[in-house]
């Protein structure tokens, strides 16, 4: 049996010679030093698995018609065998190969790994990061819910703002001037052909560079690389210090790969996919579109932009990260390695990251967005049940005002807090702005009428610390302390 | 024997003239054949640029059931729908009557990135969920940041009933 096995082995291996080379790829020599750090580009090759497997499994079932996909994934979701784990599996590979495709760059570019000679592996890499992100942004269409639609139509209102072939860019993308039918058709396309085509295809090319020029030895302080030399000092690396892959090296990747593959089943498992929103009717509107976690960072970011220069920052923004990061290894491909002499690197990695979880944090707080949800202020807040108070209280709420406006912790965030605004603002000032509004703010002059301003009025002027002091101290003897402090912070701010 | 025999054959050497023909004569024929597959799929694909614009008129409902002077949301299917679109075929305006004849049809879409914009008919404005665009009742801008009012659409009353021109999804 066991001669069989071999002769059958063998008579494969004289046809393709395909064992040599497997054994040749497995075998070949590794720098000394290379450690935990250079785990995640396997990690992330293990997601790219993970998705290719649960997305060709869930497209056994999954039906791209726009008027029952809706109906398949509940089915996958809730019924099928295996289906909800299998979404969770494929929603969480993504965002772990998100995720990990962002810690490989960090490290590749701190270590310097992308210079002399591996200015492809780089560029190819950068390649790859954007097609992740939109076939991420595909998948997310793919579910084709309520949320769904809508950010297809925002996806086409971002591409409409192009010059001159906006209009066209949207069309194409919505596969017709309008949403429905032909629309789902093609994210799916784009999805599990265009794009997994084009990532596989360049994953392919970034392991065959990864095998031709070698992985990259630990950077070593004051040692520059020096195209002219870089070759024959590697070899020499090599031929002196160098490891096999496997085992010596690869089992590393193994356990990070087994880590990765047993945290994304478990958030599978225990977590679950994100729940289909509402059905895909665009005439159902009580819908708020929000990005997948990943893109949440870019949706503040167009949220804070100022009005005349969001189309140009839309689109050139994009444009200039993709332009960036693809002339990295052109401008800097020499030199300095060790992130020790590389400060300005290291600056511009923790500004990029801090800046990323920052506005990460903005937009899942939304504070621009309306909170439509806002419940009428209770008596005990507003202090009185009966009079212009009260009458004033339920108008904030009526006219949208708390919608934007915050007091005492209700509402929302999109004006300034108003829980002590009689101490910032007179009756007169307090009028103004209701009329005129200004800022981001309407103007209320056509909207109220006389009496409705008035108590409107009347119940923004009793928003004061004192009056707020005194519920304080009938609702709980004990925050009474609190409450005193509120007016020291608040009495030192002018009227 | 049948080997020695080819051996003594002498090459066959093609001359420049006959090798760079050839060698046009492959590349063109490959070209042609990619050409006879390749348009035909690049021209499926970006079918959707080639179709003309149709607005269609959609009745959205009897003239006696929109109040004067008060705002509503009125479905209907959108202007290019396909057979198997089931609810995604649909779509909707803001209605607003104006007075006994005239009314005025604002698209759902945001004027900034084309979020589905909310009527609070005691506010008496518009609102959008994501980025806190806000119009007036008459649909132009009160706050926030869309660069215009929200779009329109055409109405007409005909045999006392309502209709909207219905059209591609507003883009500028």
């Amino acid at each position: 049996m066991k001669n069989l096995l071999k002769q059958c082995v063998n008579a494969f291996e004289e046809r393709t010679g395909l064992v040599t080379l497997f054994i040749g790829i497995a075998r070949h020599p590794v720098p000394p030093g290379t450690g935990w750090l250079y785990v995640f580009g396997s990690c992330v090759l293990t997601c790219l698995v993970i998705q290719v497997v649960t997305g060709i499994a869930l497209s056994t079932r999954y039906i791209a018609s726009s008027g029952s996909t809706y109906a398949v994934l509940q089915f996958i979701t809730h019924k099928a065998v295996f289906g909800n784990f299998l979404r969770g599996m494929h929603y969480f590979g993504a965002s772990a190969m998100i995720l990990l495709i962002g810690v490989h760059m960090i490290q590749v570019f701190l270590m310097g790994c992308y210079k002399y000679p591996r200015e492809l592996n780089w560029i190819t890499g950068v390649l790859l990061l954007f097609l992740v992100v939109a076939i991420g942004f595909t998948g997310q269409l793919l579910r084709w819910d309520q949320d769904a639609v809508w950010a297809t139509v925002l996806a086409a209102e971002m591409l409409g703002r192009t010059p001159f072939i906006g209009k066209y860019l949207a069309r194409f993308l919505l596969g017709g001037k309008t949403l429905g039918g032909a629309t789902l058709s093609r994210f799916f396309a784009f999805h599990v052909f265009f794009l997994a085509t084009f990532i596989l295809v360049i994953v392919a090319f970034h392991l065959y560079l990864v095998l031709h020029d070698g992985i990259s030895a630990p950077p070593v302080r004051g040692q520059m690389v020096n195209p002219k030399t870089y070759r024959a000092e590697y070899d020499k690396l090599l031929a002196e210090r160098g490891v096999p892959f496997w085992p010596d090296v690869a089992w590393r990747d193994a356990v990070a790969a087994f880590i990765v593959v047993m945290t994304i089943a478990a958030l599978a498992l225990f977590v679950g996919p994100p729940e289909l929103g509402g059905p895909p009717n665009p005439s159902l509107l009580a819908s708020d579109p929000r990005p997948d976690w990943y893109m949440l960072w870019y949706f503040a970011v167009l949220a804070q932009l100022p009005r005349h220069m969001e189309s140009v920052f839309m689109l050139g923004a994009p444009l200039f990260a993709i332009v960036f990061l693809l002339m990295v290894p052109v401008w800097w491909n020499k030199g300095e390695r060790h992130p020790a002499r590389r400060p300005w690197a290291v600056i511009a990695v923790i500004t990029i990251v801090l800046s990323i979880v920052g506005f990460w944090i903005e937009g899942s707080r939304s504070p621009w967005s309306p909170k439509f949800d806002a419940q009428p202020l209770s008596a005990a807040l507003v202090g009185t049940t009966a009079g212009p108070v009260a009458v004033g209280a339920q108008l904030f709420h009526d006219k949208a005002c708390e919608f934007c406006h915050t007091i005492d912790g209700n509402g929302g965030q999109r004006g300034p807090d108003l829980t002590y605004v009689a101490h910032r603002l007179t009756v007169d000032d307090i009028k103004i702005r209701i009329a005129d509004g200004g800022g981001n703010m309407p103007a209320f002059a056509g909207i109220l009428t006389r009496d409705e301003m008035d108590d409107l009025v009347a119940f923004l002027e009793s928003r004061s610390v004192d009056r707020h002091v005194q519920q304080s101290r009938a609702a709980a003897p004990s925050a009474s302390a609190h409450s005193a402090s509120a007016e020291r912070t608040v009495s030192e701010s002018p009227r | 024997m049948a080997n020695d025999e080819r051996k003594s054959e002498p090459r066959e050497e093609l001359s420049p003239e006959r090798r760079a023909f050839l060698t046009w004569l492959s590349l063109g024929l490959s070209a042609i054949a990619a050409a006879v597959v390749g348009i035909p799929v690049i021209g499926f694909i970006i079918g959707p640029l080639l179709v003309r614009d149709r607005p269609e008129w959609r009745k959205v409902g009897q003239i006696s059931t929109f109040a004067i002077g008060k705002t509503v949301k009125v479905s209907f299917i959108d202007s290019s729908p396909m057979v198997w679109a089931g609810v995604s075929a649909l779509t909707a305006a803001w209605l607003r009557r104006l007075d006994a004849e005239r009314f005025e049809a604002f698209a759902i879409n945001c004027a900034h990135l084309g979020c589905p914009v909310r009527w609070l008919a005691e506010a008496k404005l518009f609102m959008c969920p994501c980025h806190g665009g806000v119009y007036y009742a008459d649909g132009s801008v009160a706050a926030g940041p869309p660069p215009r009012g929200l779009f329109k659409y055409p109405v007409r009353v005909r045999d006392g009933q309502v209709e909207i021109l219905a059209s591609a999804v507003p883009i500028e």
